[in-house]
């Protein structure tokens, strides 16, 4: 677009004035630019690429963090897929997933296939509601399930009230039910914003597209499927993205509600290499760890990229 | 076709359903903050008698006065630098055009998915040897960093929406590229600024682990998300109302923020989630 104009002001004006024009054009390279970018890129690189090369580092050697560490090539990375708390930290992560990206999503497309059926006055007072939960703290997050999840929490009345009394427990002290329970944390957390999010989208969907599947005789079924899912694309492929990116991620929460527990059944990668960097003073693992939950993260957010992408070119 | 009465009240049934269950925890905790521990709190615990003494006793017991300055000064801060140095790679990546600009900003890009989980190790020996662990400089250089990443993808989508007419005119005038970034674009860059100070205030109030590895060791920097951890690890046996009202202080600031100026936040929010 900056060519553009560039270029219809070159036409109008005369030779010298187009030269300078020119030279002064946003269409140029211009190394002032270089002005402008290098101080954040100052920060940018010192705190958070360097750090990052470094882990890259520090995950080749075996290290305690206080004498000298020795260079073991991939000994940490063998050592990491061979054991099973590793394992079962990523098989943890996976399951977490389900809670904290695909229920999410699911539960924001179902409920905008209801609501975009007709406009919604007051969805101003909804949206703020619906994203508070990403306005909170993990730690507060974490408080908050702690107690809902008590013994004596509301959760646990309210299967007493209903008759269900047989099912309450401690579900975050539970060896089967604690990661679920972390899981619907994150589900809460999460859905609010993938509502908001393809509801903001299906409001802009143009009502002629409505009015044309409604013509056709599509139902309410068929009108989701052809006109406000494929329109909802861009916002369910970012819903993805994020609610993944978080379900890798997930420290705050795991470390105030469950600390790994009970046993390793909480454990996930980033508090696995947090307990082995600070608490068992494995730098070396940890580090090696971390670099693992890099490119699982990367890898994953490029598969969504990738994939949405080329349904783009079909 | 207009949708039936049936239709809007299914609609704000659901709608009304889903808003309950975002606000209940937060509101679970605060009724828990209402009582005392000698209520013997259980199930949905509304207050008939709301007290202060849970507040009382948190705010002294676990020095949340503290907590909430290093919050404060660390979270503004990072806020103010992050905000003028996005300005200015925004400025450059929005507006001008030079060799590796389009590699250049995919290296920031990666900033925005990028576990910064993993660059904590690092920053906990280098600081260390640097002699600033433990100070507000821990938290405030690194969550500039990461802060700059999205404040670069953020500002760089403000400036290409301003019409180039605008900036042509001004440099027609003379104006210095810095003349053109102060005088004609950032007046109107105001609700842009607003939103990204108002999410990265957020993001680094928030912020636990960075906290609980670079300033655990100094008591009087822990911020407030840290030192409600501590708190809770403490206290929440004896004393669940006095975690809940700890709970309240350090989210309340936030929500607060937030109620003023959720447009602002939501904007942000989704925006930068589509966009990117």
């Amino acid at each position: 677009m900056a060519t553009d104009t560039a270029a219809q002001l070159g036409s109008e004006t005369s030779a010298g004035d187009r030269a300078r024009a020119r030279k002064r054009a946003p269409g140029e390279p211009r190394n002032v630019a270089w002005l402008y970018i290098l101080p954040g890129l100052l920060f940018y690189g010192l705190f958070t690429l360097a750090p990052l090369a470094h882990t890259v580092e520090l995950s080749f050697f075996d290290w305690d963090g206080l004498t000298v560490g020795h260079y073991i090539g991939l000994g940490n990375y063998r050592e990491a897929l061979d054991d099973p708390l590793v394992r079962d930290s990523f098989r943890h992560s996976a399951e977490l997933i389900v809670f904290y990206a695909l229920l999410p999503v699911a539960l924001g497309l179902l409920l905008t296939a209801i609501l975009t059926r007709h406009p919604v006055r007051g969805f101003t007072f909804f949206r703020t509601a619906l994203f508070l939960p990403q306005m909170i703290a993990g730690v507060v997050v974490a408080q908050a399930w702690v107690w809902i999840y008590a013994d004596n929490g509301p959760l646990n009345e309210f299967l007493r009230d209903v008759g269900l009394g047989s099912l309450a427990r401690p579900w975050l002290g539970d060896f089967s039910w604690a990661l679920p329970a972390v899981g619907g944390i994150g589900t809460w957390v999460t859905y609010g914003l993938c509502m908001v999010l393809f509801i903001a989208g299906a409001q802009s969907i143009p009502a002629s597209l409505y009015d044309a599947a409604r013509v056709d005789g599509a139902g309410a079924v068929r009108e989701f499927f052809a006109v406000t899912l494929p329109a909802l694309r861009n916002q369910v492929v970012v819903a993805f993205v994020l609610t993944t990116i978080n379900a890798l991620r997930s420290f705050d929460v795991i470390y105030n509600a469950t600390s790994g527990g009970p046993g390793t059944t909480t454990y996930v990668p980033s508090f696995y290499m947090y307990r082995n960097a600070f608490v068992f003073n494995r730098v070396g693992y940890a580090a090696a760890i971390a670099v693992i939950l890099t490119a699982a993260i990367f890898t994953l957010a490029g598969i969504v990229l990738y994939v949405s992408s080329r349904g783009d070119e079909g | 076709m207009t949708a039936t009465r049936v239709e809007r009240a299914v609609t704000y049934t659901v709608l009304t359903l889903f808003a309950i269950g975002a606000i209940y925890p937060v509101l679970s905790i605060l009724f828990l903050a209402l009582h005392t521990k000698s209520d013997l709190v259980t199930g949905f615990a509304w207050p008939t008698d709301p007290s202060m003494s849970s507040f009382r006793a948190a705010w002294t017991e676990g020095d949340f006065g503290t907590g909430l300055k290093s919050s404060f000064i660390v979270a503004a801060v990072v806020t103010v630098v992050s905000a003028v140095l996005s300005l200015g790679t925004g400025y450059a990546f929005g507006t001008m055009r030079f060799r590796g600009d389009r590699w250049l900003f995919g290296v920031f890009l990666l900033g925005i998915i990028f576990p910064y989980e993993a660059t904590v190790i690092p920053l906990y020996y280098d600081f260390q040897d640097f002699g600033i662990l433990n100070t507000y400089w821990s938290l405030i250089l690194p969550q500039i960093g990461q802060s700059v990443a999205f404040g670069t993808f953020w500002m760089r989508a403000f400036f290409r929406s301003t019409p180039p007419a605008l900036v042509e005119a001004a440099r027609m005038d003379g104006a210095s590229s810095f003349g053109v970034l102060v005088r004609v674009l950032l007046p109107q860059a105001r609700p842009a600024l607003l939103t990204l100070c108002a999410l990265v205030f957020t993001y680094t109030w928030n912020e636990f682990l960075l906290a609980l590895v670079l300033v655990s060791g100094s008591p009087s920097k822990q911020t407030a998300p840290l030192g409600l951890s501590f708190f809770a690890g403490a206290v929440r046996a004896g004393d669940p109302t006095k975690v809940a009202a700890a709970s309240v202080l350090v989210a309340a600031p936030i929500v607060i923020v937030y109620i003023f100026l959720q447009r602002h936040f939501i904007r942000g929010m989704l925006a930068g989630a589509v966009k990117g």
